[in-house]
């Protein structure tokens, strides 16, 4: 029998949450891409990847102070989506749909195999940032500063998200070409700037899920975004895939099931990887579109 | 016309007989300027060239997108490998937890444990079929990338069976150079005789439009299905190849990531094209292998640079990138190679000539 | 309603209806065809004649309703009839029913001669494997033979080998409906077989489903805008306005009907 108590399962539910947090922003940045493109960024973890090495080298190698470094890594992580953008998938926005998705494959390996070469594969401890990872006692559960930290901030980047989608010019530009590029154009809307935008977005909240990540996670290697940005692009496909609030609710559902499913049934921790997939097909089982997910209307 | 149709006949043997023959000398090392590596080498194309066909036969003539390979692959490299080992090789090979007793006993001629490794990938895919199949698009795609990784996972935990993490080494190297391309032959034949049939444009009928497939009496969950378990047949054929050619596997070689190093060979060769298929898997195999020199450091005329582990896959992505962008249609389109294509295109032009080359 | 009553019904719903979330979008629908009937589906745009064809070959199931077909091949009498009511589409196709779209559904990547014979893949007697092993090649000649058979007779077979999607857009309708033929039907549905078309090729294919109807012994029903076609080739009529049916009867009797003539007022008849 399986038994727990409560502060057992509060510590459970506090690091399911974390992770999933974590999971949420990652998951943004997919789902944003997918919602104006129709393309699955793979090349999104990636750029995760890449923003842990530029924390590690802002605060590890030149020593800046947390909050200029976290600033500097936000801002280099957007660019270098915008860049990723401008040269890799705006030359294939008349293209079929599959050239664009080799394309992010060509990325994500570019990135990969560039990360070996100039970071080497030797891991890396990712840095302390803040006093995220200070401990906190609360009776017997105890939490990193950063089960505090990661809600409150993915709350604040979620609701000033929905907030710019949902009630300014830019966020209106976003949702009339997740439409229809050629209407949105007809409408004064400059697509390709709304499509860099989104990338701009997307890889910025990526680099705030990997600083996070890197607390909770602090190792880095040219590879470690791979299985997280699977995981996270899952937890989009889980909300719905081109759902925002979907996102969320995906990457949050799976980080606290992942963390439950470890605890209860500990014997099978080897198989933990497995979990998200299985609950991603369970989920498409019952809903072929996720949980938000807009359902296919086929026109006859 | 009967005349016009011949020489195509005739000429396709007689490349088929030297392909043999080739293969053969090679095979025997009468060919001073092939060595043992270049061998390896073109034994691995023949394998991605198989890989390639599972995987264009389901996303380029069926319109499926299943990123689904590695699992198959994965269920075919295991099967064949354990099932042709010898049970002393294998009581060798997992000496952290003995293997299961009758795993451990078995022991069947290398052609057996190869159809044995097919099977059971289109068996399992017949059961992962019925719940994804009904999934579309990208849905279907991560659905199955999500099995592929389960399969990954349950064969890196079963210790008695897959021997874990450590995986499996000493396969016998039974899949020569010989059984590479007599295989990838008798693979190419099959999709050609396949794409050709009824069955084969009752697919492309799917790709083109479900909803007048359907429309046509065409029973689109019967022949998704069809269409994925042949699929993952030959992609456990060819996991089972691979796993005697490479001699040692791991759950970790069968990592999602490999189904995209498949994707780019399809649509690079062209979807719906086994000619592309085949040329592209033997181009970006060999070019990667090619590209070595770069890690080595080279000089570049005056510039000299110096030996940098990774510089080669840095290249290989950026020439990757250059000829998505410039061959969005890949090599091929979904065009075959055809003779009379090939003669067209050394024919004077006429006027209004139509040329399908190549 | 006419006096061939005494013929065999091959198609008829019962109270069809069709809603999608709140928007009914064909509402108590009773269509019945007879053999050897044209009978069009008439309406202004929007009236939910299209979602009428939807569920009756099964692309979508009806809210409510029913719907009955006496299945059999083109040249044998139909069958009893049977309620296919949520029948899946190429279940319903396989019995006997085969149908065109209103915006040409072709197999773009193929010939001409390759979509035909994809019309007739339902009927196929040889399995995968002695298809692709070329046991089956006599029924795969017999198919090929067929098709030749069907181009030639439907005057497509100087376009046997081009691209289907190079053809000039009357041919691909055309193409359309002898792909739909392929599939041997009985009961043939043609969604706006004439849009596109200017008046002389209009007038062609007027006599093209009157060929086909006696040729394939077949019964049709179609949906048109074209007006001067539909009054000449049915047999009968109905007119859906916001998916009611708001009347029925032959050519004559619809001309005259006052609500017909309110439903279409202002609305371009010849759209």
């Amino acid at each position: 029998m399986f038994t727990f108590t409560f502060p057992q399962l509060l510590q459970q539910l506090a690091n399911g949450v974390t992770v999933g947090c974590l999971y949420a922003l990652v998951a943004i940045g997919y789902t944003m891409v997918y919602g104006i493109l129709r393309l699955i960024n793979f090349a999104h973890c990636d750029i995760f990847m890449m923003s842990m090495y530029f924390c590690y080298y802002a605060i590890t190698v030149f020593s800046l102070p947390w909050p200029i470094a976290l600033v500097l890594v936000v801002v280099a992580t957007a660019v270098l989506g915008v860049i990723i953008e401008k040269s890799a998938y705006k030359p294939l926005r008349e293209a079929p749909r599959i050239s664009l998705l080799i394309s992010a494959i060509g990325v994500s390996y570019l990135l990969e195999n560039l990360a070996t070469v100039v970071f080497t594969g030797v891991p890396r401890s990712f840095p302390a940032v803040g006093d995220m990872q200070e401990i906190l006692t609360f009776g017997e559960v105890r939490v990193m500063k950063l089960a505090i930290y990661a809600p409150i901030i993915m709350l604040v980047l979620l609701f000033s998200l929905l907030f710019l989608i949902n009630k300014t010019k830019t966020g209106m530009a976003m949702r009339a070409s997740s439409k229809d590029f050629e209407t949105a154009r007809l409408m004064g809307i400059n697509v390709n700037k709304t499509i860099s935008m989104t990338f701009l977005i997307g890889s910025a909240l990526a680099a705030v899920g990997a600083v996070i990540w890197g607390q909770r996670y602090p190792q880095i290697q040219p590879f470690v975004g791979v299985m997280p940005g699977l995981k996270c692009f899952i937890a989009a496909v889980i909300g719905g895939i081109g759902n925002i609030k979907g996102a969320v609710v995906g990457g949050m559902l799976l980080g606290v099931m992942e963390i439950l499913i470890v605890w209860r049934f500990s014997a099978l921790s080897g198989y933990k990887d497995a979990f998200a997939f299985i609950i991603l097909i369970v989920i498409l089982l019952f809903k072929p579109t996720g949980l938000f997910g807009e359902t296919f209307v086929d026109k006859v | 016309m009967k005349k016009s149709l011949s020489l195509p006949r005739i000429l396709t043997i007689a490349c088929l007989v030297l392909l043999a023959v080739m293969v053969q000398l090679i095979s025997m090392g009468a060919l001073p300027f092939i060595d043992n590596y270049m061998i390896r080498v073109l034994n691995l194309c023949a394998v991605y060239a198989i890989l390639g066909l599972s995987m264009n036969l389901v996303n380029g003539f069926t319109g499926m997108f299943s990123l689904g390979q590695a699992g198959f692959m994965a269920v075919g490299a295991y099967v064949t490998a354990l099932f042709a080992m010898t049970p002393e090789v294998k009581e060798r090979v997992f000496y952290l937890e003995p293997i299961e007793e009758w795993l451990g006993a078995i022991h069947m001629p290398f052609i057996v444990a190869l159809l044995l490794g097919g099977l059971a990938a289109a068996v399992l895919s017949f059961f992962i079929g019925f719940p994804v199949l009904r999934l579309k698009g990208d849905y279907l795609a991560i659905a199955t990338l999500g099995f592929a990784e389960i399969i990954r996972i349950i064969f890196l935990n079963l210790q008695t069976i897959t021997n874990g993490a450590m995986g499996v080494k000493n396969i016998p190297p039974t899949a020569d150079i010989r059984w590479c391309f007599a295989v990838l032959t008798l693979m190419v034949v099959f999709m050609l005789r396949l794409i050709n049939s009824s069955y084969g444009r009752a697919f492309k009928a799917i790709r083109d439009d479900e909803i007048a497939a359907e429309a046509m009496g065409i029973n689109l969950f019967k022949h998704k299905m069809m269409s994925f378990i042949l699929s993952s047949f030959i992609a456990g054929i060819g996991g089972g190849l691979m796993a005697s050619v490479v001699s040692a596997i791991t759950p970790n070689l069968f990592r999602f990531t490999l189904a995209y190093d498949i994707l780019l060979i399809v649509v690079l060769g062209g979807q719906g094209s086994i000619t592309g298929t085949v040329v592209s898997a033997f181009v970006i195999t060999a070019a990667k292998e090619w590209l070595r020199w770069l890690d080595a450091g080279f000089s570049l005329g005056p510039i000299t640079v110096p030996e940098i582990a990774g510089l080669r896959m840095v290249i290989f992505s950026v020439l990757l990138m250059v000829i998505i962008l410039f061959y969005r249609q890949g090599f091929f389109g979904s065009r075959e190679f055809s003779w009379e294509g090939l003669f067209n295109i050394f024919r004077p032009k006429k006027k209004g000539d139509k040329k399908e080359a190549a | 309603m006419s006096e061939t009553t005494a013929a065999r019904r091959v198609l008829h719903t019962e109270a069809a209806t069709m809603r999608f979330g709140g928007v009914t979008a064909v509402n108590n629908l009773n269509v019945e065809v007879f053999e050897g009937e044209i009978v069009a589906l008439i309406g202004p745009n929007g009236a939910g004649k299209t979602t009428a064809f939807n569920l009756i070959t099964g692309v979508y199931t009806p809210t409510e309703g029913k719907v009955f077909f006496a299945p059999g091949r083109s040249g044998e009498a139909p069958q009893a009839e049977t309620e296919i009511t949520g029948k899946k589409a190429d279940a319903i196709t396989r019995m006997g029913m085969a149908r065109t779209f209103q915006n040409i559904r072709l197999f773009k990547t193929q010939t001409v001669f390759e979509n035909i014979l994809i019309g007739q893949h339902l009927h196929i007697k040889s399995g995968l494997f002695s298809a692709v092993l070329g046991i089956g090649h006599k029924e795969e000649k017999a198919m090929r033979e067929r098709a030749d058979e069907l181009l030639q007779l439907l005057g497509l077979d100087h376009v046997r080998n081009e691209p289907c999607a190079s053809l000039p857009y009357g041919l691909q309708r055309k193409l359309e409906i002898a792909r739909a033929l392929a599939t041997n039907p009985t009961l043939l549905l043609l969604d706006e077989p004439a849009a596109g078309m200017n008046p002389q090729e209009t007038v062609e294919l007027t006599d093209f489903i009157r060929d086909i109807r006696s040729r394939f012994s077949l019964s049709v029903l179609m949906i048109e805008h074209h007006m001067d076609l539909v009054m000449d080739i049915s047999d009968r009529i109905y007119v859906l306005d916001f998916g009611q049916t708001i009347a029925a009867g032959t050519p004559a009797e619809i001309q005259n009907n006052p609500r017909v003539i309110e439903a279409y007022l202002g609305v371009d008849a010849d759209a």
